[in-house]
């Protein structure tokens, strides 16, 4: 294949990336969309390994289809519940894989300089590092900054997403754990990754590369370690984002313009994903990632009343009784495995006649959009599972809501309290509703550890319990 | 406990407290329900129905006041079944204590407990057990079909072979429970209904039904239904003044009047004036809701149906409820069901007479030998008190543009000014730069901007499934490898392998779990 073809099937690739972004605006074009991706992919891999200067075809294929084997595995097992640690754990492979070419390129380069340096014949090179040969010194050094920033993000996604990835899956205690000293052994961290930089291009050798590798990695360990479970869909979209943005650095370091392409597009998705995240939070970025709340400015409202629990029964009761029904699920309902069980109920009470649509606040679950996927899982059709702003004015009209394990996102005092934490934090006003179950495992706090006078509201009643327990028993009793 | 429900004696009254449904769940609750023999008669319940269900049938009421702890009736007692509660005992009934103090006394001297439905407190935790919401709902769909009766007319217009019918129009003053059960009737029959409240904030809620509100053009008088815990307060002389014009101007075209309106523990206010009966077309219909009050129509005779001299039919009716004595048996004992699930916390049978908790402090008049009545202000307002409206202000056209300009100006000074920091950016990057990177460099810049322009269409919903896709195509690393592969060096082919390895495992398993999620998504 020449390299005009190859620039060819790049520019479609490209082209079919961005339509399969742009088809996930919709549901039924999302089905599409995905295959537009696939093609695109194929083209691209299928023009690289044909196209010029590629060898150890034996190598490539063994392991393409390993690693696709164990994708495809993966792909059939995971549960739904279990998907934001996947993509946690995906986006540590590209981390990983952005490091390992990032070293590679270093390690080409020496080659390169060092046959140079002996007068050798530069025309016996193959591939990547015939490019390199033909490199001038200015673009020698532009180059070493690509290497050093694709593998400073490399590296810091990879355990970024590993420490993620333990956090989601439980293997890590999910409270914020940082060493003594907190913020400012990441700033000397990075103080001392540059200083490694300057001595790269200075000419220092690879062992800086190295040492650099191994400080970037704990940046990413030490900076996700002190991040709590609730903050975790900001935090995988902005290891979303930086490993788009380690795929674009490492296509500047080969000079790929595909590479360059999709590593953007990722990046921007990442990042306008960790934007959408942080504003639902009413929290910055900057907020987030450093961990914690943002000061409070006074003492907390008092809260008065009290909370008065309720059973099985009485859910029931009012449920038969009511027309209109929201659903609001969190992390609680995924714990629970109570999706489904969810979903019955669902399917009872319309056969009823009865009105039953979900609220899914921005930040629900682990993951931008955990609790749709959830849903979609269990069998809720997607139009009656609606955003935040499309439902929040008709919950007044509402006389049955039941909150599924979520606490801050049905947190009232977000407005009603200025000096709460979570002040002007967009909420699902649930409280407007007639009346208000919470399904909750106990009386404690969620993990923010504020109160939460929604609990307390005369409307409010508290049913204990595990939630799919809970539902499973509400289904026993609701006709 | 025992419940026990006797046979109503007031005269007419066909309604009972107790139906074979309620019975089984009080059954649940750990009660023993009890009935005086055909006390359910009237409602069409027979004693076999009854015995059926589960309750005991005894044959007259002395029986039952003994064998029973509690009973339970719909209308107040009179003296005689006062005489026959004993100490301890509990009535629950309708019992309007401010007007019967006399009987509130006896009841004491019994030693009896007395819980009044009727004073059940307004708040939203108690809706359930609010029996008067609930004999109001059956008042206002029976006042409909009453004037439906005696009305001459189709309610909803047709254009039939033989002629075209109008429809016909029907207004009904105060948008209570009652008010608002007959709009939602008068609605689905097909009339055009036209609604009038005091309380502007009700206005949404007759919309909601489908009437139109009769807007009255009032400054100052707002009522803030919050105050009087949902009900109407008196209003002033000049509003009523205006009111009664708007009455006036509509009374000629109006074929129905339901007229509901009522002011707690005053008589009903005049509001449908004989010359406003007078100027209505012959065959028209008004019903008075508010007859047992004195009526809002100077014409209504309670429990009675009169016809004007213009042929105008005034019903003054009183026992709505007690006409569709089914329905509102069936609500009332679910009423009184409700009130025992609140005495009977741990549904074991054991009534707790808890005098902390709002509802059943304010229903209770009588207990252990003292009057509670009139019970302390609840703990918590039934109505949060309505907001202030805030009105936007109203910008003049010029104000508008001024505003417009100004909001296009700012932005294009700030898109303006990212631009031009944009481009001396890049200029400054492109001066030192070589070639080879500053094309790279631009297809990353515009990489990025169709980027942010594709994400920020992607439906919410689908940010899981957009997490997954992006993930897969960063995979697109796997081409840097694959360009390395090739290399001399043992150890760059081993590295490159490896990320070839973990970039497909990412490819692929990216992209077909995204498949498997958006599968899932099914429309209903």
């Amino acid at each position: 294949m020449t390299y005009g073809l190859v620039s060819a099937a790049y520019i479609a690739a490209a082209v079919l990336f961005i339509l399969s972004l742009g088809g996930l605006s919709g549901q039924e074009s999302a089905k599409r969309a995905v295959w537009y991706g696939i093609v695109g992919m194929a083209a691209a891999v299928g023009a690289t390994v044909f196209g010029p200067g590629v060898g150890h075809f034996a190598v490539i294929a063994v392991m393409i289809a390993i690693g696709a084997a164990v994708g495809a595995y993966v792909a059939r097992k995971v549960e739904m519940t279990e998907m934001p640690q996947l993509v946690a754990a995906l986006h540590s492979f590209v981390g990983l894989a952005a490091v390992f070419i990032g070293l590679n390129a270093q390690i080409e380069l020496n080659h390169v300089l060092a046959l140079r340096e002996a007068g050798g014949d530069m025309e016996t090179l193959a591939g990547f590092a015939q490019k390199l040969a033909h490199k001038s010194p200015v673009e020698i050094s532009i180059l070493k900054v690509e290497v050093f920033l694709g593998i400073f993000i490399g590296a810091v996604t990879f355990t970024g997403s590993v420490v993620a990835f333990g956090k989601l899956a439980g293997k890590i205690d999910g409270k914020p754990a940082k060493l003594p000293g907190g913020h400012a052994i990441n700033a000397l961290a990075l103080i001392a990754a540059i200083a490694l930089g300057y001595l790269y291009f200075t000419g220092a050798g690879i062992w800086t590369l190295l040492v650099m590798t191994l400080i970037a990695g704990f940046i990413g360990w030490h900076l996700i370690m002190g991040i709590g479970g609730a903050d975790m869909p900001v935090v995988v979209s902005m290891l979303n984002s930086y490993s788009g943005w380690a795929a674009a650095a490492i296509g500047f370091t080969l000079g790929n313009d595909l590479l360059i392409v999709t590593g953007a597009l990722v990046g921007s998705s990442g990042a306008i994903l960790s934007y959408i995240m942080c504003r639902a939070m009413n929290r910055s970025f900057i907020s987030v990632i450093l961990g914690g709340f943002g000061g409070s400015g006074g003492p907390a409202m008092e809260i008065s009343g009290e909370m008065i629990a309720i059973d099985a029964d009485g859910v029931a009761m009012a449920l038969n009784d009511a027309d209109s029904v929201i659903i609001v699920p969190g992390y609680g309902m995924a714990v629970a495995q109570a999706q489904q069980s969810v979903s019955e109920l669902t399917r009872r009470l319309r056969a009823r006649g009865k009105n039953v649509r979900f609220a899914i606040h921005p930040v629900a679950g682990r993951l931008p959009g955990h609790m749709n996927v959830l849903l979609a899982e269990a069998k809720v059709p997607y139009d009656i599972v609606l955003e935040m702003d499309e439902i929040n004015d008709d919950f007044p009209e509402t006389d049955v809501v039941i909150v599924i394990g979520s606490n801050d996102i049905v947190n009232p005092a977000a407005q009603e309290d200025p000096n709460s934490p979570i002040a002007g934090m967009p909420v699902l006003e649930v409280w407007k509703a007639k009346q208000v179950f919470v399904s909750k495992r106990g009386q404690g706090t969620g993990y923010s550890g504020i109160e939460n006078p929604l609990f307390y509201k005369e409307n409010t009643r508290m049913f204990y319990g595990d939630a799919k327990k809970s539902l499973d028993e509400l289904l026993t009793r609701v006709d | 406990m025992k419940i026990g429900v006797p046979a109503e004696i007031f005269p007419g009254e066909a309604r009972v407290a107790l139906t074979p449904d309620s019975a089984q769940h009080l059954k649940k609750l750990g009660h023993e329900a009890f009935v005086q023999s055909g006390a359910g008669l009237k409602a069409g319940i027979s004693d076999a129905a009854y015995a059926d269900a589960g309750v005991t049938v005894l044959p007259d009421a002395r029986a039952l006041f003994e064998a029973v702890d509690i009973v339970a009736k719909v209308r107040p007692p009179v003296e005689a079944e006062v005489d026959m509660l004993r100490a301890g005992q509990t009535l629950i009934s309708f019992f309007w204590p401010a007007q019967n103090e006399a009987l509130m006394e006896r009841a004491k001297s019994r030693g009896a407990t007395v819980i009044a439905m009727d004073m059940v407190p307004r708040i939203s935790r108690a809706q359930k057990m609010d029996a008067l919401s609930s004999m109001a709902n059956i008042a206002g769909y029976r006042a409909v079909i009453e004037a439906g009766n005696n009305f001459g007319r189709f309610f909803t217009g047709q254009v039939t072979a033989a002629g075209k019918i109008p429809p016909a129009k029907v207004l009904v003053v105060g948008a209570g429970v009652a008010g608002l059960a007959a709009i939602g009737t008068s609605v689905s029959l097909g009339a055009i209904t036209y609604a009038f409240d005091v309380r502007p904030e009700v206005a949404e809620q007759i919309e909601s039904m489908g009437a139109e509100f009769v807007f009255l053009d009032f400054e100052d008088q707002t009522q803030d239904g919050a105050a009087t815990g949902g009900y109407a307060a008196p209003s002033s002389p000049e509003f009523r003044e205006k009111q009664l014009a708007k009455f006036r101007e509509l009374a000629p075209e109006m074929d129905i009047v339901i007229t509901t309106a009522l002011i707690p523990g005053r008589d009903a206010p005049k509001l449908w004036l004989k010359d406003m009966v007078a100027a209505m077309k012959p065959g028209s219909v008004v019903v008075d809701l508010a007859a047992e009050k004195g009526g809002n129509c100077d014409l209504t005779v309670m429990d009675e149906k009169v016809v004007s001299e213009n042929g105008v039919t005034v019903i003054g009716y009183t026992d709505f409820p007690s006409r569709m004595a089914a329905q509102a048996s069936a609500l009332y004992a679910t009423n009184i069901r409700h009130m025992m699930t609140d005495l009977t916390p741990e549904k074991d049978g054991v009534v707790v007479h808890d005098m902390e908790d709002d509802v059943i402090r304010g229903a209770t008049v009588v207990h252990q030998g003292e009057i509670t009545f009139p019970p302390p202000p609840p703990k918590v307002k039934a109505i949060a008190a309505a907001k202030p409206k805030d009105k936007p202000k109203e910008l003049t056209p010029e104000e508008k543009r001024a505003a417009e300009a100004a909001a296009f100006r700012k932005q294009t000074i700030f898109q303006v000014g990212v631009l031009a920091v944009g481009a001396a950016l890049m200029g400054l990057i492109g001066l030192y730069a070589p070639d080879a990177f500053m094309s790279h460099f631009i297809v990353f810049a515009l990489a990025c901007f169709v980027g942010f322009q594709v994400i920020w269409n992607v439906s919410h919903s689908l940010h899981t499934p957009l997490m997954a896709v992006t993930n897969a195509i960063s995979g697109i690393v796997i081409l840097g490898a694959l360009l390395q592969v090739g290399s001399g060096s043992w150890l760059v082919v081993i590295l490159a392998a490896v990320s070839i390895l973990i970039a497909t495992i990412n490819i692929v398993g990216g992209f077909l779990v995204t498949r498997r999620m958006l599968a899932m998504f099914q429309k209903s």
